[in-house]
């Protein structure tokens, strides 16, 4: 029979080590929903791009091979499958460099009605889908980093959760549509 | 949109973040949001109607220098309160990896939360020690910006992730409508700057003086800023002690009056700096920007594209760009005019709507700031979610 204090102490380290188990589940918890979040923002803005893409692409004002070019991506990276997605969007940001590679094209753009609107609102997107794109990846290499704890893989603090996955894609503006671009730099 | 921010220094004590965050404060204010700045003051300091005391901030020693910081428990428990009485949609930290009111406010938030990086300090001994207490406060933050991409890549280095770069934003008006002081015009290179801190660089300014006025006698140096004014012309020859005027503190306008004046602004700076808010306003003040080779102070200047850069505390290269420069005034109109041009970015118009950007993702798709109510044990044990 082991002294009374050992069998306190015994406690006491168990008391400890569960509530350190139970505060890192709730980190876990936090950080996927944060990525929840995140990837929903980014879904959010990614459908917005390509929505903008595609009304211009149907508006008529921009020449047909650049509007076919721009209607096709654009279609594509709405329908793309989960696994496609990447490549899709990636292609959507090609198209949309080469389409406003020319100063022109965004001149003529703003002089039609309605065409200040439509530059704003690619310009705002075009920033904000790498944005997006960071936090969300931030948010995954936070959470990877808590998931390769030992006590996490130990305890298996993280159920079912798949392990999380960053996405990567070229989320490269058109210069023009930057801050850089349009104060005539570069 | 209902918006937080958390300020960590005191109010009542000058200093760059306190700035950039009061007229950040202000302009989102201007355009139609709800504002709310947390921030240490002492309670009989007047404070704007925006603004929320957290308590009076301690000095405490911080890494080679005295930090007001505010801890303990009376702070964790207002920050609650300001928290819960401010139904957030977002709350804007700056500075969390400080021991700050900013750490204090990440602990006891949960919700969209957006922190700002302001210095690039070098790793410290406190941080590595701190770390795996940091960690779990700084992953709560959904977004994170940088001010520059020198702040960016030391963020990235000591804290892992990434963050997006936004610059610090400048009233580009404020400066561009100031009236310009006949007394401080005709052959004036311009400083501003606290005279006693020697990584503001004015000893190399000093040194390379003697050989400017070789070249160009009448040149004269103004000063503006705290600091013991006998000391710093100490090295100086006698005679020439007379080209240089001190002009101690200046006011806000007076500092855009001082940059629509001078022939020359001059930034020798040693280190320390993470963006150069005092270059972009010297652009916009219209003065030609002459500045040490830091990578904050290149990057403001566009590669060197917008203004002139030497080698850091380089006084000899210092002295040959000034009087090239002050004997060429073609050049330094085209600079002016470049400088006025490349400052728009920086303008508060510009920069908030970045913020707003940034405060439109993370709040897309999440919950609204709340104090973080523990959950329950039941809960917890049921661990991480199917």
């Amino acid at each position: 029979m082991p002294p009374v204090t050992t069998i306190i102490w015994v406690a006491a380290a168990i008391v400890a080590i569960g509530l350190y188990l139970s505060w890192t589940a709730g980190r876990l918890d936090r950080l996927h929903a944060r990525i929840d979040a995140a990837r929903a923002a980014l879904d959010a803005q990614l459908l917005r791009r390509a929505s903008v893409a595609q009304e211009l692409a149907t508006s008529g004002v921009l020449d047909p091979a650049a509007s076919m070019v721009l209607f096709q991506s654009a279609h594509a990276a709405r329908q793309a499958e989960d696994e496609q997605r990447e490549v899709a969007e990636s292609e959507l940001s090609q198209a949309l460099r080469a389409v406003f590679a020319e100063p022109d094209t965004v001149t003529a753009l703003r002089e039609v009605p309605g065409g200040p609107q439509t530059v704003g609102e690619l310009t705002q997107s075009v920033r904000r889908v790498p944005m997006a794109r960071r936090f969300h990846n931030d948010s995954v290499r936070a959470a990877r980093a808590l998931r390769r704890h030992r006590a996490v893989r130990w305890f298996r603090l993280a159920g079912h959760a798949p392990f999380p996955a960053s996405f990567e894609m070229d989320d490269e503006p058109p210069v023009l549509l930057t801050a850089d671009g349009a104060a005539g730099h570069r | 949109m209902r918006i937080g921010i958390v300020c960590p220094y005191s109010w009542d004590v000058p200093g760059g973040v306190q700035f950039h965050i009061r007229d950040l404060a202000e302009h989102l204010i201007e355009v139609g949001h709800h504002v709310s700045v947390l921030a240490p003051a002492d309670d009989d300091t007047p404070l704007p109607p925006y603004a929320v005391s957290a308590g009076r901030a301690v000095p405490v020693p911080y890494n080679g220098s005295v930090a007001r910081l505010n801890f303990g428990f009376l702070s964790a428990a207002r920050v609650r309160r300001w928290l819960h009485d401010g139904r957030f949609d977002v709350i804007h930290i700056h500075e969390p990896a400080s021991p700050s009111l900013g750490l204090l406010a990440c602990w006891a938030a949960q919700g969209p939360i957006v922190a700002t990086f302001h210095t690039s300090n070098p790793r410290s001994r406190a941080m590595v020690a701190a770390y795996p207490i940091l960690q779990p406060a700084l992953e709560k933050i959904s977004a994170r910006i940088a001010v520059s991409e020198y702040a960016r890549r030391t963020l990235v280095e000591h804290l892992g992730g990434d963050a997006v770069v936004i610059p610090n934003g400048v009233d580009v008006g404020f400066f561009a409508a100031a009236e310009p002081n006949p007394e401080w015009q005709g052959g004036t290179i311009g400083f501003i700057g606290r005279i006693d801190e020697p990584r503001k660089g004015l000893p190399t300014l000093m040194k390379a003086l003697p050989k400017i006025l070789a070249e160009r006698p009448d040149t004269r140096l103004l000063v503006a800023g705290r600091g013991d004014q006998r000391e710093a012309v100490e090295d100086l020859p006698e005679r020439m002690r007379d080209r240089v005027e001190f002009l101690g503190m200046v006011s806000d306008q007076d500092k855009a009056r001082l940059l629509r004046s001078v022939d020359l602004y001059a930034a020798p700076n040693t280190g320390g700096e993470s963006f150069g808010i005092i270059l972009v306003e010297a652009m916009s003040a219209g003065a030609p920007v002459l500045a040490s080779d830091l990578d904050a102070f290149r990057q403001v200047l566009d590669h060197g594209a917008a203004g002139e850069l030497f080698p850091v505390e380089d006084a000899d290269a210092l002295a040959a760009s000034a009087v090239r420069l002050l004997g060429d005034q073609e050049r330094l109109a085209g600079l002016r005019s470049l400088g006025s041009r490349h400052v728009r970015r920086f303008d508060w118009s510009a920069v908030g709507a970045e913020i707003l950007s940034v405060y439109e993702t993370v709040t897309a798709g999440a919950a609204s700031v709340a104090a973080d109510e523990r959950t329950g044990f039941r809960a917890r044990f049921g661990l991480a979610r199917e």
